[in-house]
Formats: structure tokens, C-alpha cells, sequence
């Protein structure tokens, strides 16, 4: 090696470089792994659009003959072929909104208990057999609702409603057992394990110079949780608020097994009504016009739309809160 | 001073006990289904609850051998379509993905997440049943299956994330090209979360009644291969609570047991295998 | 002036090395492994390499020393191409080795053949067997030799067969932390790499430890060319023979280790050595 000097190219040709390494890729299956993994995550994609698609060609006739009339008609007749889908949309707020109102002081207040007060062997004990409610299927709900809850309400707590607050419409008349009341009492019990975790989750990620700002302070574990903590966590605990709602609105076995399906606009919580996902529940197997079957679809198109904006929504609330404070929101 | 004091204290310990009763009635509405459900479900538990077939509407007696056989069916069915899409999936975006299509997948995979199981029965009846022109176990596989999909990602993406980036460093620096350092390494060390992932995702479509009810429908009897509508267990418990019939009423709360233990014995065997943080709990 | 011509080249632009340039490894006068020149390096658009040239001498242990985020990390982690597993990084310069551009070598070939050993030991989580076997099912092993004689054969010259001999199906996980080093390390010999490169295998690792660890590369080194980075100048200069100092991504000197710490050219150098920051 007599050399004293060499020359040394600095600059590589691009295309012929890209194009080798490309091939070298290609041999040693990078690429292939790459492509085919793409692949499949792209089906989740085009399975996506695919429903989207189909809810919506397969409601065309209803879509086309009713307009957006078909939110607000209250007429649900099979045999004249008018379909409204206001009966629904009024048994799945009422059912919602009388769920969320039961569970989320009985959440909040146990997510709050399980956060911040418990001990956290007991904490972690408690929430860990909480959880495994959320994992109980709903027809099993339903089975507990027809046979425990309904005869539990029907004999003991309508009565007593009827008798002390019977001068409001809602609670008045016959008391069949199968009502609106209990299918919301049934979707409390089961919307209360999510609020719950997500609510305990939620405080949880509250950072701990919080607490120790307020308890420096001389404040009481109740004050600094109360005044402190749950506000910081407020916008998350809307969030898994959010969440449970979205849930509520789509269950429909338990619902279907207690609300008495009955098409009807009721003024009293102890009438039976009807969800949207329980009418699809019921009647998709007998609906015997093509327009019938439309209306049914275009329910469930209803339904997804209003559990998609639910979800998105709490998302981001729940971001929000877990990755800094809520302290402006 | 001292009153104010003692008013704090006071609160405090009210309040300690009211959300302390809070947590306690949650929790005994777990127990209280536990139990209700074994007592009733045990005694109406025999041997022929296993293995015989529904007796016709009226007669007393009979089994629902069909229907467990059929669950396990359509479990099978489902696995098929979302285990290799939800895997798949997961391992592009945690190893391969660029920015702006790993956000698109992710996206959509929680939206699809929300979809209401009833409004999935809908889509495998639109894209199964109308061209077959019957229910099948293949289009109550198809809703179960989709229903699969996002919590596999999600379970997938998670655990292999988890994986220390230098293991896969420590693959490729012996020679290992990208992929099979995945495969050989980092698919291994995470195997354990992502089947666990995967159970808990089986035990909850295994509950699922709503997408079933207009795709794989109900059999009264055996249903030979893929192509018949078929029984399941969420399907034959609603359908015998809300008959009028005693008998059946009995077998309900006989397979609500089944069930109920076969979805909580997989839940809790997957929690206790895992430390509580790796599974994500967001509905 | 001679021309060394790649067949890959259309569009030559001549860079001409000086005498003193290439002179870096002084009294050497064997093919060096690595040779490096005008090496830049980027993260997005950071730089964190400038103009690094530096001819790395087979069969011997050169020690690549220097403050923290200095560099030499960057550096030692080009030689193998691992920096590709981060995006946006981007290289200028020519590394070579054995004469040839490591660009157009296939990488998972380039990297058998230059084996690396992390800062914290990074066994799989598969038996001591597989993890050593690994490579070598890979990439293939002699026909003359079963798996597991080559598996002990690279046991042995990592200093761990006796110590592991009875248990090589337990978990890598069981072994302590200066046992699982010297299972990287022997994993890494297992492929029989020509170049080892280690990024300060010992910082984790007590006296013991790191002593058997040294022992191992001064006996490795007629087998294999060693490059290693260490935070610990007195291990620099027990086990190496060549000592390069990098200071904010510019390699300050480079030289025989006895010139290096006894005698430096540089005040940059001085100071770091004397201990004037750290």
C-alpha cells in the first residue's frame, strides 16, 4: 500500500442506489412483511366503509319516501307502511337519561371512594370484582331484569314512587312492571361498572402535588378531594359519562327483555315503551315489506351516528383531562 | 374553632362512608348476580342440559347441547376473521407504520369499536344473509368476528409496543432483517399479553346475543357445517326467558350459568395472568 | 494521484485526502477495517457528527472516549448501519469497510459481520441456549459443527461456560448482570463477526464484573477487531490500544492510547484526560 493519496467519490448516484436497496428489501422480506401487515389494516378500512355503506344503501327506501320526517313522526304501522321514529328516540333518551341519573351519583361516588378515600389493597381488590361486571353479558342482565328486577319494582319501589310522588305525571298509572322505569333501572346497573373505572382512572391521573397542595393546607381528604381533585378531573368524568351514555344507547338484549315493547309515547315512567336497538331487536326477523326493513335499517343508521359523535366526544374529553389539567376547560 | 373543626372531621367521615356505600352497593350487585344466578342456574344444571336438544315448545325436559356446540361454532368463525385482521393490524402499527395512516387505522379501528352490536348484526345480515337468502352460522361469524377486530389491535399494538426497543436492536445488530426480528423476538416476548388480549376478547362476543339474532338465528336442532342458521347461548337464553314457559325459564337460568362462568373464569384467569396497567379498560 | 474508482460512480467529484489526513494510525501499517472519512451525520436536521475521519486498525482494541452526548455513541452505531431503526437520520461521508462503502454491503450481511454489544445487556427472553444459538440460526452456522458445539465454542470465548454449562435451558433472565453481558457478548461471538463493537458494556456492571469483561476483549482482540466506547477513561487506557477523543460530534485526536493519555496533542484532549470537565 504505496499510496500517498487516494480519491474518494462523495457523492452516490440516487436512483441506482434507491433502486438496489429497494431490491435488497425485497430479498430479505421487509418489505413483503411490511405490505402484507398494511394490507390487513387497511380491511379494517374498507370493512369500516363497507358498513357505513350498506346501512346506507339499505335504507334508501325509508330514506327516500320519509326525508328527515322520519326523526319526528311518532306513527310506527307496519300494515300501512308508515314508519316514524320518534317513539324510539323518545323510550331511548327517557331510558338513558334515567339510567345516567341513577348511576352516575352511585359511580362517581364509588370511583371517588375507590381514588382517593380507600386504602389501596382494598382499592384495587374492590375494583378489580367491579370490573368484572362490565365483562357480564347483557342478556344475562336481561334474565336477572325479567325475573329480579322487574318483580322487585313492580311490588316494592313503583308503588312507593306512586304513592309519594304520584302527583307528577311521571309516576303515575298502571304499574305493569315492564316499563321504562325498570328497563332504565336494568341500564343503570349496567352502565355503572364503566363509569366507575373510567371515573377512577380519571382521578387517579391527577397529579399528586394536587392533593399534597390542598392537604398541606391543613384541608380534610374529603376537602381536598372534594374541592381539589374532582374539579382538576371534572371534563374527564364528563367524559366517561359520555362513554356510559354511548353504551346505554346501544344495548339493547336487557332493554328489549324489561321495557314491555310497546310503541307508544307515554307520559309516565311506569308505561312500557320501546328503544331503538330493541324494535330492530324485535321486529327485524318479521318485517315483511322491504320498506319495512329499510326503516328498521335506518334506524340502526340513526343509532350508529348518535353512538359515533357519543364516543368521539368523550374521547376527547378524557384525553384532555389524562394528559394535562382541566383546571380552564 | 373547635366546632368548625369537629363539623370538617364529621363531613369527612360522612362522606367517607357514603362513597364507601357506593362502592359497596356496585360491588354487591355482582355478588347478588353470582349468586341468584348459581342458585337458580345450579339447580336447574344436569347432566342433560349438555347433551340433549331442545324438546319441542311444551314438553318438559330436553337440553341445549345444540346451542353450546353452536356457540363454540360461531366462536370458531369469528376467531378466523378478526384474530389474523386484529393481529395483522396491530403488529403494522406498532412495527411498521408511518404517521398518517397509523392515525387513519387507529381512528377508525375505535370507531369501529362503538359500533352497536345490534347495528353489526345489521351489516353481516346486509352483506351475509340477503345474497345467501338464509341465516347461517357464517354471517353470525362475520358480525362476531368484525365485533373482534379493534379490541385485537388494540391488544396487539399495546403489547408489542411494550417490548423494550432493545430487544429488537439487539435482533437486527446479529444480522436479523426488521421483520424477522419482529417474528423470532419481539412477537415471542409479547405473546403472552396478546393472547390473553385475545381470550378476554373471545369471552365477550361469546356474550353477545343482539348480532346473532338475525344472522345465525336459532336451530332447534343440529346445524351441519357453516350454512345453516344455528343455535348459540345468548340467543336460547333470550329466547327461553321471554317465553311463557316454566320449564324453559329453568333452562334459561341453567345457561345463563354456563355462560356467566365461562366469561368470568376467562376474565379472571386474563387479570390475574397480567398486571393490571397492560390491560386497557377503556370500554 | 491515484484514483480509486467504484463501478456504482457516474458523476465523480474528487475529494483528495492529504498525508497528514490519512496518516491518523501512526507506525501502522497493515489495511485498517474501518476506514472513515468526512463522516456527517444528522438527526433531522440536527448534526450530530462533523467531518469525523478516522481509520480504525484491525485486530486491536480502539476505545472511543469522551464527554457525555459527545458523540461517540453515534458514531460507533453508524459502523453497523443500526442508526437506519430511527427515522430521519442521515448520513454523508464514506465509511468503509475492508474497502468497501457499508451502503452497499447488504445490511443484515454487514451487521454478522460487525457484532454489537448494548450499554445494558439485552438478552431475549428465551433460555441462555436459544439466545446465544440465535444468531446462528439465522444466519446459518459451519457444516462441520453441530449447533450446540458452536453455541459452547462461543460460550468459552466469552469467559461464561463454566458457569452456565449445567443450566443453558433456564431463562437468560436467571443469570446475574454481569453473567447476561457476557451472554451478549458471546452471543455476539456466536456469528463469528470481525469487528465487535461494544457502547460501554461495563457502566452498569461492578468491578468484578467489568475486570472479567476486560480480560475477555484483551484476549479476544487477536480474533476480532474491537471498538469500544467507555465512559471510563482508566478502562480506555488498560484495554485499548488506540484511544480516540470525540468532543461535540468532532473527533479531536486520535492515537496510540500510551500518546493519548500520557502525552496529547491537543489541549481539548488534555483537559478532558486531567479531568477539567468531565
Amino acid at each position: 500500500m504505496a499510496d500517498s493519496t487516494w480519491v474518494v467519490a462523495s457523492k452516490r448516484v440516487e436512483p441506482r442506489w434507491r433502486l438496489r436497496a429497494f431490491l435488497r428489501r425485497l430479498r430479505s422480506g421487509d418489505e413483503i412483511a411490511h405490505l402484507t401487515t398494511l394490507i390487513f389494516a387497511l380491511t379494517i378500512l374498507l370493512i369500516t366503509f363497507l358498513l357505513v355503506s350498506e346501512l346506507w344503501i339499505n335504507s334508501t327506501l325509508a330514506r327516500q319516501r320519509f326525508g328527515w320526517h322520519f326523526l319526528f313522526t311518532r306513527t310506527w304501522d307496519p300494515v300501512f307502511e308508515n314508519f316514524g321514529a320518534l317513539p324510539f328516540i323518545f323510550g331511548t333518551t327517557v331510558t338513558s337519561t334515567l339510567a345516567l341519573l341513577m348511576a352516575i351519583p352511585l359511580g362517581v361516588g364509588a370511583a371517588i371512594f375507590l381514588a382517593e378515600l380507600a386504602p389501596p389493597r382494598i382499592s384495587d381488590a374492590l375494583t378489580f370484582f367491579i370490573e368484572l361486571l362490565a365483562a357480564v353479558p347483557s342478556v344475562i342482565y336481561g334474565l336477572l331484569g325479567i325475573f329480579v328486577v322487574v318483580p322487585i319494582l313492580r311490588t316494592t319501589v313503583m308503588p312507593f314512587l306512586k304513592d309519594t310522588l304520584g302527583f307528577l305525571p311521571l309516576f303515575q298509572g298502571h304499574i305493569y312492571g315492564f316499563s321504562l322505569f325498570a328497563a332504565g333501572t336494568v341500564l343503570a346497573i349496567m352502565i355503572i361498572p364503566f363509569i366507575i373505572s373510567i371515573s377512577r382512572e380519571v382521578l387517579l391521573a391527577v397529579p399528586g402535588e394536587q392533593r399534597e397542595a390542598a392537604l398541606a393546607l391543613g384541608a380534610t381528604k374529603w376537602e381536598s378531594t372534594w374541592k381539589v381533585v374532582v374539579p382538576y378531573a371534572r371534563v374527564g368524568i364528563m367524559g366517561s359519562v359520555f362513554l356510559a351514555l354511548a353504551r346505554a344507547l346501544g344495548e339493547t338484549m336487557a332493554v328489549t327483555m324489561v321495557i314491555g315493547n310497546d310503541t307508544k309515547i307515554a307520559s309516565s315512567l311506569f308505561a312500557p315503551g320501546n328503544t331503538i336497538a330493541a324494535v330492530i331487536a324485535n321486529e327485524f326477523t318479521e318485517a315483511t315489506s322491504d320498506l319495512y326493513v329499510h326503516a328498521l335499517v335506518e334506524l340502526g343508521l340513526v343509532l350508529f351516528l348518535l353512538t359515533i359523535i357519543l364516543n368521539a366526544l368523550a374521547r376527547l374529553l378524557i384525553l384532555a383531562t389524562t394528559r394535562r389539567g382541566t383546571a380552564h376547560v | 374553632m373547635n366546632l368548625r373543626r369537629v363539623w370538617r372531621k364529621s363531613v369527612n367521615a360522612v362522606m367517607f362512608s357514603l362513597t364507601a356505600l357506593c362502592a359497596l352497593v356496585s360491588l354487591s350487585v355482582l355478588l347478588f348476580i353470582l349468586g341468584y344466578l348459581l342458585w337458580h342456574g345450579g339447580k336447574s344444571l344436569s347432566w342433560s342440559f349438555f347433551t340433549q336438544l331442545p324438546k319441542p315448545v311444551g314438553e318438559t325436559g330436553g337440553g341445549m347441547a345444540n346451542a353450546i356446540v353452536g356457540s363454540g361454532k360461531l366462536l370458531l368463525l369469528a376467531s378466523f376473521v378478526g384474530v389474523p385482521i386484529g393481529f395483522l393490524a396491530g403488529v403494522y402499527l406498532a412495527e411498521f407504520g408511518g404517521s398518517t395512516l397509523s392515525f387513519l387505522v387507529r381512528y377508525i379501528t375505535d370507531l369501529l369499536n362503538g359500533v352497536p352490536s345490534i347495528v353489526m348484526g345489521i351489516f353481516a345480515y346486509t352483506v351475509v344473509v340477503l345474497p345467501m337468502k338464509h341465516f347461517s352460522a357464517l354471517a353470525g361469524g362475520l358480525a362476531l368476528g368484525v365485533m373482534m377486530i379493534p379490541i385485537a389491535v388494540r391488544s396487539t399494538e399495546e403489547f408489542l409496543r411494550a417490548v423494550p426497543q432493545t430487544l429488537r436492536e439487539g435482533a437486527m445488530a446479529l444480522g436479523a432483517s426488521k421483520w424477522r426480528a419482529v417474528a423470532t423476538v419481539v412477537i415471542p416476548a409479547a405473546a403472552r399479553g396478546i393472547l390473553t388480549g385475545i381470550i378476554l376478547d373471545l369471552a365477550r362476543v361469546a356474550g353477545e346475543t343482539a348480532p346473532l339474532l338475525f344472522t345465525a338465528f336459532g336451530n332447534s336442532f343440529w346445524s351441519s357445517g357453516w350454512n345453516q342458521p344455528t343455535a348459540s347461548l345468548p340467543v336460547m337464553i333470550f329466547t327461553y326467558a321471554m317465553s311463557p314457559y316454566d320449564d324453559w325459564h329453568r333452562q334459561a337460568w341453567a345457561a345463563g350459568l354456563v355462560l356467566l362462568a365461562l366469561v368470568l373464569l376467562a376474565n379472571i384467569g386474563a387479570r390475574l395472568l397480567l398486571p393490571k396497567k397492560a390491560l386497557g379498560s377503556r370500554g | 494521484m491515484e484514483t480509486w474508482q467504484n463501478s456504482s460512480v457516474l458523476e465523480p467529484e474528487v475529494k483528495v485526502m492529504s498525508e497528514t489526513q490519512k496518516a491518523r494510525v501512526p507506525g501502522e501499517e497493515v489495511e485498517p477495517r474501518f476506514r472513515v472519512s468526512n463522516l456527517n451525520f444528522y438527526y433531522g436536521s440536527a448534526q450530530a457528527l462533523y467531518e469525523v475521519s478516522l481509520n480504525i486498525p484491525p485486530s486491536r482494541i480502539t476505545a472511543l472516549i469522551g464527554p457525555s452526548g459527545c458523540g461517540k455513541t453515534t458514531f460507533l452505531r453508524v459502523l453497523n448501519r443500526m442508526y437506519e431503526t430511527v427515522r430521519h437520520t442521515r448520513l454523508e461521508g464514506d465509511v468503509l469497510l475492508d474497502n468497501r462503502n457499508i451502503l452497499d454491503l447488504d445490511v443484515t450481511q454487514l451487521r454478522r459481520r460487525v457484532g454489537m454489544v448494548f450499554q445494558k445487556s439485552n438478552p431475549f427472553p428465551k433460555s441462555i441456549f436459544d439466545n446465544v444459538a440465535y444468531g446462528l440460526r439465522i444466519n446459518g452456522w459451519s457444516r462441520g459443527v453441530t449447533l450446540a458445539e458452536a453455541v459452547e465454542h462461543s460460550l468459552q470465548r466469552a469467559a461464561l461456560w463454566e458457569e452456565v454449562k449445567d443450566k443453558l435451558h433456564k431463562s437468560a433472565y436467571a443469570l446475574s448482570g454481569g453473567q447476561q453481558q457476557r451472554l451478549c457478548i458471546a452471543r455476539a461471538l456466536a456469528v463469528d463477526p470481525e469487528v465487535l463493537l461494544l457502547d460501554e458494556p461495563c457502566s452498569a456492571l461492578d468491578p468484578i464484573a467489568t475486570a472479567k469483561i476486560e480480560e475477555l476483549l484483551f484476549n479476544l482482540k487477536s480474533q476480532c477487531t474491537i471498538v469500544i466506547v467507555t465512559h471510563n477513561m482508566q478502562q480506555a487506557a488498560r484495554i485499548a490500544d488506540h484511544t480516540g477523543f470525540f468532543l461535540l460530534g468532532r473527533l479531536i485526536e486520535f492515537n496510540r492510547s500510551e500518546v493519548i493519555f500520557k502525552t496529547p496533542a491537543r489541549k481539548e484532549t488534555e483537559d478532558y484526560i486531567t479531568g477539567r470537565f468531565g
